[in-house]
Order: structure tokens, then C-alpha cells, then sequence
């Protein structure tokens, strides 16, 4: 990131599901509810297709914090993704608390289309808590370097 | 608990009963046999504790005119259990006399006269060591 | 190697005043692929999408990113621009820096660097898209409606008068369902059979409907267009052809003590039977249960009374395959059992009655030919107690067998009731004891009021607590919590109020269609408020108190709305599908299934396949093969495959990988 400070700014990655909680970041735009500008959204069909994968790789290269966000439970769009994703991340965040990734970093969190100022409010806590973190030393020590 | 207060929320904890739950359809006092008897029915007993009008209840001869026959209990669609609430009061009353229990002395100094068997059984099988 | 453009959208002053468009054109140039970039004022205007057009055509690109609003706004719009550029329109990705940039920052420095990472983001996504064409599937123009209640009568007569096949399965020997079963509809208190009975006849008549009565649906493959359906014909024990409905056999049968389910088992039948006069089909049935005949071998009265020898004590359940284009769920309703309700004494005394047994009670094809005479003694009622809400609005965790939901019709019929029968016997004394009186509907609350005050029907707030029979009487003690009393009635008759649940049978068929149900077993809606009468599932239609409790006249508008949704789909003749849905790679599927499971559509299928061996020989492997027209394209499958053979097109592996590295650069 290009900033004229040199505080430290984290690289947030958020992937938000196409039904709920990308509508609900639209939302939050919409109403003119701020965010930092440290967060970007990566738009997915459902909060089950992000792969866990794709978390480490985020932590691979540099991320800060992930943050996925879907539908309420009960809400999915395809009746029962979301509960596939809760299952699939509580495992990998225990692993990546194993690793050292500390607990905070990553989060799951449910945002309805009609909740923009629930996703401006969660992206809000998110990003003071990460940055009250500090950068993500751990795994970028182990990245490689180019 | 205070020394001479009962709070509403005491009432709630001691008895584990939710009265939000009450959708004031009043089967409790069309089941209860002791109806006549009391100055306040069970769905009156419900919507007291709400308000928190817990003195009235202590104040009152009702209070013990309760059978706990636990038919109320029984027959509450919401699983409201007044009977319960009514145990709770009784309990709350007692423990201001500075007893953890019910002494025999004490009887009939704190009650009414002609108290129903059944509710100093109930009572004692609750609150006796 | 991808030849991509960019186009950054001003939006006014929406976009262009947070955030530096020439910078983000700019900086999108020295991404790798890039070989055109611009701003511009509105790209969803005329003159945009033409920019998009002509720039497709001047620089041969082969993708495009354009930097505007959500795409849920104008990704359809640029889609359809570029492919009237001639490029794929799976070949188009947005980049949100409205909604999630230009609106939310104040600052334009670090809007404008957050804009340029979207942007790149979503040029690492567009190299690695590939064309998609959504593909076809055709539609078999036939309906297949379960239920054969007003819902699914009403339903089928409305696709059949669009000119469509449609085909009833109805478990019972006859269509009609609960409303045949009812004397008076509210709130204008017409006689149901005289309404109900001319559609049952329309429907029999009508050349577009095959009704199939005694028959369940036992088996449901396929997808929306293409479904196959068993249907099992139970054995009914008389040829359908054959039988002319004359009646003959049901007067002369001699085992004549068997509950008549259609009066609610207030009188009985015999064991062969035709359930009631305006039966459809008018055809004898005969009841293997008690015939014995079917039990014993000794017998055969019926045959032998048969002038049309339509009798056939060798008859065999039959199952027959349907293709269906769309299939309709009307399974209806039935009241609990209220028998667990031990204060109400419903097991005790006969005279102790639920509403739908009143309903026949004073019926004049009912038991007592419409006169209104208590069970027990068949004397004429002077006192009778309605009691409200019983089994409905109870708590979840109610030990009773009690519904937490309101059943919704409950008020109403019961102030139909009440005020028949102060109409009928002026000198009945009629109580409703009610928690709340709810009348939401067309000329509900004044047909409620005139029960009150034109009949003088006694409306007491509270609950009846217990009800005990004694010496011919029904002590019923009761609360008026208006008065602050306890009210002891001697009644002669006590009426309750059951709260109505799906029927039994709606379960395991939502499993044969997997389609989902709430907790109550009502089906669910594809969305509560704008797709009422759709199932998540494809194909799949909901017409009727299978939903949810309702009264006729909704049942028949939401009949009618599920009919026009099949009409919908019945009229097109290919369905086009989403192309952003799974593949198996099937060199590095396992075959261990996994995805099959996760699958909440049943996509998914396994299959074994020849592949050649590296050695010239060919085995047989099991591969997973996703079926493209019934994918949803959620991706469950792609995170479960441990083998990572599954992809989903246009969102994947790769494409979020890169989309990663891109926001982490």
C-alpha cells in the first residue's frame, strides 16, 4: 500500500458470499457507513466455496487478517453452505493457532444483504483488532522472498 | 439478597421460570383447584412477578392458599410453571425471616391459620434440611 | 496470452470524487495483459457500452475489466455490451470501487490505492476466466400435482386450461381432500360440497388431467424438466374400468363395522366402499384391512352382487414411470391428535368433539343426516363449550404432542360454527373460550362480530382448564380472566379446537424431491416473501396448507399462483442454465464420493468410466459427473473433493488464488 505514513496499515482480505454478505457490504456503501480502506473483498458464490486453501495462501503471501462472511444460519442461499464453512474454518482456525496465527486474525461472521451497518461495524472491529496485532510476522518470515 | 427486598429478579432465578413466555391465555386459573380461595390467580401471580409487584404477593394470604398441585405446571402451554413462582415467593418469604428453612415454631406466626396441608408439605420437602 | 482492457467508470462524481480515475487507468496499464485502459464519464450509459463494444473490436481483446459499481447493478449490462462486442460475456469481471470504495472512503489517496488493488484483482481474475456457454436442457410438458385437495384440484385445472398435461396423484380413493369433509366454508357460509364438487367434476372431465386416486408417489429421479416419477398404483381390488360406481356391493357387503374415516370414524362403513356420493372417481374400493374375503378366502359377496364383474380379489399393487417437466407438492393438512390433552377428556367422552368431527356432526350427508345430536346418547345439545387454540401457540418445549405456530383458521371456523348453531337451535347456549380473537381477512373480523352480537354467541376471554364427565354432563371449569372468575359450565357437548399439522406423508415425499421443510414439516419456500409458492429446489412447487395453515380462499389464490409458475416453466421448451457451475476432472477424481454428499441438489452422480492406462490397457474407474441443468454453482463440492479434482467454472481454484496474491502484492 501506498501510504504517505509509515504506520502500520494491515492487508485485510474479506470473502464474502454473493447472496449475503456481498449485498451487505453494497449496503454498507450505499448508506455511506465507513470502513477502513484496508479491507478488500473477494466476491464467492457461497461462504462454502471458500476453500481453506485459499486462507493460507492469503497468510502465505502477506494478509494480515481474513475475515469470510455468509448468509445467517438458516439463510443460505443453497440451504446449508454456510454450516459446511463454520465447520471447515472453526478446524482450520484451531490449525492456524497451532501454527501461530494468532485467533484474532481470522473470523467468521454472518451478514445478512440488509445489514450494511452490521458489515461496516464487523470490518471496523476487525481491522482495530488486527492492527492492534501488529503485522503477521509469522508466516511471512516463512513466505518466500522474491 | 437484600435484607428486606425481594426483587423480581430474585423470584426468577430462585424459580428458573421465564414469564415472558406467559401469552396470558389463563389456563393456569381455569385449572386451578384453589381458585376460589385466593385474592390472586395464577395468571395473576405471573403477571406480578413481570412487574415486579413482588410485596403484594409476600403481603398476601394467597400465598400459601396455593395448593402446589402443580395442575397449572401441567397444563401451561408455554411451560410457564406459575406453581413454581408461587414455590419461589415462598421460599424468597421465608428465607427474610432469616431461616434457610422452615421452623416448626415459626409456623404459625408467619402464616395463616388454616393453611393447607399440602403446601407446608410441599414447602418443607422444599426448603428443610 | 489474454489481450485485456479496462475501462474506469467516473459515475458522475460518484466515483471519480474519492477516488483518482486517471490514476487507476493509469496504474491498470502496467498490469500484464493490459492493452487498453481508459475512464470515462458513465460506462452504463448508451455510449459507454459502445465504448466497450468498439474497443472489443479495435484492440481484439479477449477480456475486460470494468472499474464501476456493484456487480450486482450493471454486471448484466456490461456482460450483454461485451457480447455484443462479439466476446463471451463470462469473459467481463468487475471491479466494485463504488459501493466498496468510493462511498466508504473519505480520503482520496488511499480510496485511489484501494481502487487500483481492486482493479488488479480483478485483471488476475479475467486472465485466468474462460469462455462459458450456458447450456440447455428440454422440458417435458407434463405436471405432476401430489395432493388431490382444493389445492391440488385448483392447481391442476389452471394448468390444464393453459393447455398443459397435467396428472393428480391422490392417496385416498378420491380426490376432494379435507374441504369435501367440510359442511359451510366462512365467511359467507356457502355449502363446500356445492362448491368443491363442481371442480372435482371439471377435473375428471377435463382431457388435459389424469387423475390417479389410491396411488403414491414412490420414487422421483431426475431434475427440473426432466423428472421421472413412480408412481404406485395401490391394489383398490376393482377394476377401475369396469366398475360403473353403482353401489351395489357397498350395501350388501356384510362386514359392515368399519370406522368411516370420512365421517372421522363417527359411523361405519362397510369393506367395500365408495367414501361418499360425489366421489371422483365414483369407484368401490375395497378394504384390505377388514374384507374377508382378502383375510379369510371366505366370502365373495361383492363379486357375486357385481353385474359388472369389476371385482378382482388377485389384484397386485402396480407401478408405473411419469416424465414430468415440473411437479407440484399439495399434500394438505390434518388436525393432531388431541388425545394426549388428558384435561380436555377427548378419550373420555364421546361427546367431547374436534372441530372437523363437528363439522360432520352437523353435516346433512354426515352421520346424523344433519341434525346436530351429541355422539353419546344422540340427544339434542343445550350447552356447548368451544375451546380455542388447543395443541396451537404452545411453547417448543411443550411435553404435549402441542404446535408452536398458530393455526389460522382456528378463530374462524369456530365463529362459523358457533354462529351455525345458534342459527339452527336458538335455545343452545354457545360458549368460545378464546386467548386471542384473530380475524385478518376479507369480511373475517364482521362475520367474527356478527357471532357475537347478531347471534349472541358468549365470547369469554381465558382458557377452559379441565373438562369431566359426570352424570350425562360435561363439567367444564374455566377461566374468564375479563371477570376475574373461575366459570363452572355444565355442558352438553365440549368442541376443540385442534391445531392442524402437515400431513404425514409430506416428509418422505420432501426427501424423494429433496426439498426442504422447516421444523413443523411445513415445506419451505424458495424465499418467504417474493417466491411463496417455489421450493429451493428447481422444478418443485408448493401449493396449499403444505406451506403452511391457510384458509380455502388463500389455498386457492396460492393454487393458482403455483400454476402459473408451472405454466411458466411448462411453456419453454429449453431451460437454460447457469454455466458457473462444477466439473469433475475426472483423471484426478478418487471416486470417494465425498462431494456426492455435500451436495445440496443431488447433482452430482457417480459412474464408472474407461480410461486408458498408460500401458495401453483400459480400467474401469469411478468418477464423480456433475449434471450442469441441476448445479446451483454453490461450490460445497469443490472444498470437500480431498483429491481437489472439483472446480467450479467462473469462480475457480485458481481465480480466487490469484485474486489473493493480487490483493496481498
Amino acid at each position: 500500500m501506498q501510504m504517505n505514513d509509515n504506520t502500520f496499515r494491515p492487508k485485510i482480505v474479506a470473502f464474502c458470499c454473493n447472496w449475503c454478505s456481498y449485498a451487505g457490504a453494497d449496503l454498507a456503501g450505499t448508506n455511506r457507513l465507513n470502513y477502513p480502506a484496508d479491507v478488500k473483498i473477494i466476491r464467492v458464490p457461497c461462504s462454502c466455496r471458500v476453500n481453506p486453501t485459499f486462507v493460507l495462501r492469503a497468510f502465505g503471501r502477506g494478509a494480515d487478517g481474513v475475515i469470510i462472511c455468509g448468509c445467517h444460519p438458516g439463510d443460505c442461499h443453497y440451504t446449508s453452505g454456510n454450516y459446511y464453512a463454520r465447520r471447515r474454518m472453526t478446524l482450520l482456525f484451531s490449525m492456524l493457532d497451532y501454527l501461530g496465527i494468532e485467533r484474532e486474525r481470522t473470523r467468521v461472521e454472518w451478514v445478512s444483504a440488509a445489514e450494511g451497518a452490521k458489515f461496516a461495524q464487523t470490518m471496523n472491529s476487525f481491522v482495530e483488532t488486527v492492527t492492534k496485532l501488529g503485522k503477521n510476522k509469522r508466516l511471512e518470515d516463512l513466505r518466500c522472498k522474491k | 439478597m437484600s435484607e428486606n427486598n425481594i426483587c423480581r429478579e430474585d423470584i426468577l432465578r430462585i424459580s428458573g421460570v421465564d414469564t415472558r413466555k406467559c401469552m396470558r391465555c389463563g389456563k393456569c386459573s381455569a385449572t386451578c383447584p384453589a381458585y376460589d380461595e385466593m385474592e390472586y390467580h395464577p395468571h395473576q401471580f405471573v403477571n406480578m412477578v413481570e412487574n415486579g409487584d413482588i410485596e403484594a404477593l409476600v403481603e398476601s394470604p394467597s400465598l400459601f392458599k396455593c395448593l402446589s398441585c402443580f395442575a397449572c405446571i401441567d397444563r401451561c402451554p408455554r411451560q410457564v410453571e406459575p406453581a413454581k413462582l408461587v414455590e419461589a415467593v415462598r421460599s424468597a418469604c421465608i428465607r427474610r425471616q432469616g431461616h434457610n428453612h422452615l421452623s416448626a415454631d415459626a409456623i404459625p406466626a408467619i402464616l395463616d391459620p388454616d393453611i393447607p396441608q399440602q403446601a407446608l408439605v410441599s414447602a418443607f420437602r422444599k426448603y428443610s434440611e | 496470452m489474454q489481450r485485456i482492457g479496462v475501462f474506469v467508470c467516473h459515475c458522475g462524481s460518484n466515483i471519480a470524487a474519492t477516488v483518482d480515475v486517471k490514476a487507476v487507468a493509469e496504474a491498470a496499464k502496467h498490469e500484464s495483459g493490459v492493452v487498453f485502459s481508459a475512464d470515462y464519464q458513465y460506462m452504463c450509459s448508451e455510449s459507454g457500452q459502445d465504448l466497450i463494444k468498439d474497443m472489443i473490436k479495435e484492440h481484439k481483446l479477449t477480456g475486460i475489466v470494468v472499474c464501476s459499481c456493484s456487480p450486482r447493478m450493471h454486471e448484466n449490462t456490461f456482460c450483454k455490451a461485451a457480447a455484443a462486442g462479439g466476446l463471451n460475456p463470462y469473459m467481463v469481471e468487475i471491479a466494485n470501487i463504488r459501493e466498496q470504495c468510493s462511498w466508504i472512503h473519505k480520503d482520496m489517496p488511499s480510496a485511489t490505492a484501494k481502487a487500483i488493488v481492486l482493479v488488479r484483482s480483478a485483471i488476475a481474475k479475467v486472465t485466468l476466466n474462460a469462455p462459458l456457454t450456458a447450456g440447455t436442457s428440454p422440458v417435458t410438458k407434463r405436471a405432476l400435482v401430489i395432493g388431490g385437495g382444493i389445492a391440488g384440484i385448483q392447481t391442476a385445472l389452471d394448468i390444464a386450461d393453459a393447455g398443459f398435461e397435467v396428472d393428480i396423484v391422490e392417496k385416498e380413493p378420491t380426490i376432494g381432500g379435507k374441504m369435501a369433509q367440510i359442511d359451510k366454508t366462512f365467511p359467507t357460509l356457502d355449502c363446500a360440497a356445492c362448491i368443491l364438487t363442481p371442480k372435482m367434476v371439471e377435473a375428471a372431465q377435463n382431457d388435459k388431467i389424469r387423475i390417479f386416486s389410491y396411488s403414491e408417489v414412490s420414487a422421483v429421479k431426475g431434475f427440473v424438466g426432466n423428472f421421472t416419477v413412480t408412481i404406485k398404483r395401490k391394489a383398490r381390488y376393482v377394476k377401475e374400468d369396469l366398475c360403473t360406481g353403482c353401489g351395489l356391493c357397498t350395501e350388501k357387503c356384510p362386514q359392515k363395522k368399519v370406522p368411516n374415516e370420512f365421517n372421522l370414524g363417527l359411523d361405519n362403513r362397510r369393506a367395500i366402499y365408495i367414501p361418499f356420493a360425489q366421489a371422483i372417481p365414483k369407484i368401490a374400493t375395497i378394504d384390505p384391512d377388514y374384507c374377508t374375503m382378502l383375510k379369510s378366502g371366505k366370502c365373495g359377496v361383492c363379486s357375486k352382487v357385481c353385474s359388472a364383474g369389476a371385482i378382482d380379489y388377485q389384484a397386485k399393487d402396480e407401478f408405473i414411470d411419469v416424465n414430468y417437466g415440473a411437479i407440484v407438492a399439495a399434500t394438505g393438512f390434518n388436525p393432531i391428535k388431541v388425545d394426549k390433552y388428558d384435561e380436555f377428556a377427548y378419550a373420555q367422552s364421546p361427546d367431547v368433539v374436534t372441530s372437523l368431527e363437528y363439522e360432520r356432526l352437523m353435516n346433512a350427508a354426515g352421520p346424523t343426516g344433519g341434525t346436530l345430536l351429541r355422539p353419546s346418547d344422540r340427544t339434542h345439545p343445550h350447552t356447548i363449550v368451544f375451546v380455542q387454540c388447543v395443541g396451537s401457540r404452545e411453547s417448543e418445549d411443550s411435553t404435549k404432542c402441542g404446535k408452536s405456530y398458530c393455526s389460522k383458521i382456528c378463530c374462524m371456523y369456530t365463529a362459523k360454527h358457533a354462529m351455525l348453531t345458534r342459527e339452527k337451535y336458538p335455545d343452545t347456549d354457545v360458549y368460545v373460550f378464546y386467548i386471542d380473537v384473530r380475524t385478518p381477512g376479507k369480511s373475517f373480523d364482521e362475520f367474527y362480530r356478527r357471532a357475537v352480537e347478531q347471534y349472541g354467541v358468549h365470547y369469554i376471554k381465558g382458557m377452559v382448564g379441565k373438562v369431566t364427565p359426570e352424570g350425562g354432563k360435561l363439567k367444564v371449569q374455566a377461566s374468564d380472566l375479563i371477570a376475574g372468575k373461575q366459570l363452572h359450565i355444565d355442558a352438553d357437548m365440549v368442541v376443540l379446537a385442534a391445531a392442524i399439522e402437515p400431513d404425514k406423508t409430506a416428509r418422505p415425499l420432501a426427501t424423494l424431491l429433496t426439498a426442504s421443510m422447516d421444523t413443523n414439516d411445513f415445506f419451505t419456500e424458495a424465499h418467504p416473501k417474493l417466491r411463496p409458492v417455489e421450493s429451493p429446489t428447481a422444478g418443485v412447487f408448493l401449493s396449499g396448507a403444505c406451506q403452511g395453515p391457510k384458509d380455502i380462499p388463500e389455498t386457492v389464490a396460492q393454487a393458482g399462483a403455483a400454476a402459473s409458475k408451472v405454466i411458466g416453466l411448462l411453456a419453454k421448451d429449453h431451460l437454460v442454465c447457469n454455466p458457473c457451475v462444477a466439473n469433475a476432472n475426472e483423471m484426478l477424481c478418487s471416486g470417494c464420493s465425498q462431494c456426492e454428499k455435500v451436495c445440496p441438489y443431488g447433482a452430482i452422480t457417480y459412474s464408472y468410466k474407461e480410461f486408458r492406462m498408460p500401458d495401453r490397457t483400459t480400467k474401469l474407474r469411478l468418477v464423480a459427473s456433475v449434471n450442469a441443468a441441476v448445479c446451483q454453482g454453490c461450490g460445497a463440492c469443490t472444498v470437500t473433493c480431498p483429491s481437489g479434482a472439483m472446480d467450479l467454472k467462473g469462480f475457480s481454484n485458481k481465480q480466487i488464488m490469484a485474486e489473493v496474491d493480487a490483493i496481498c502484492k
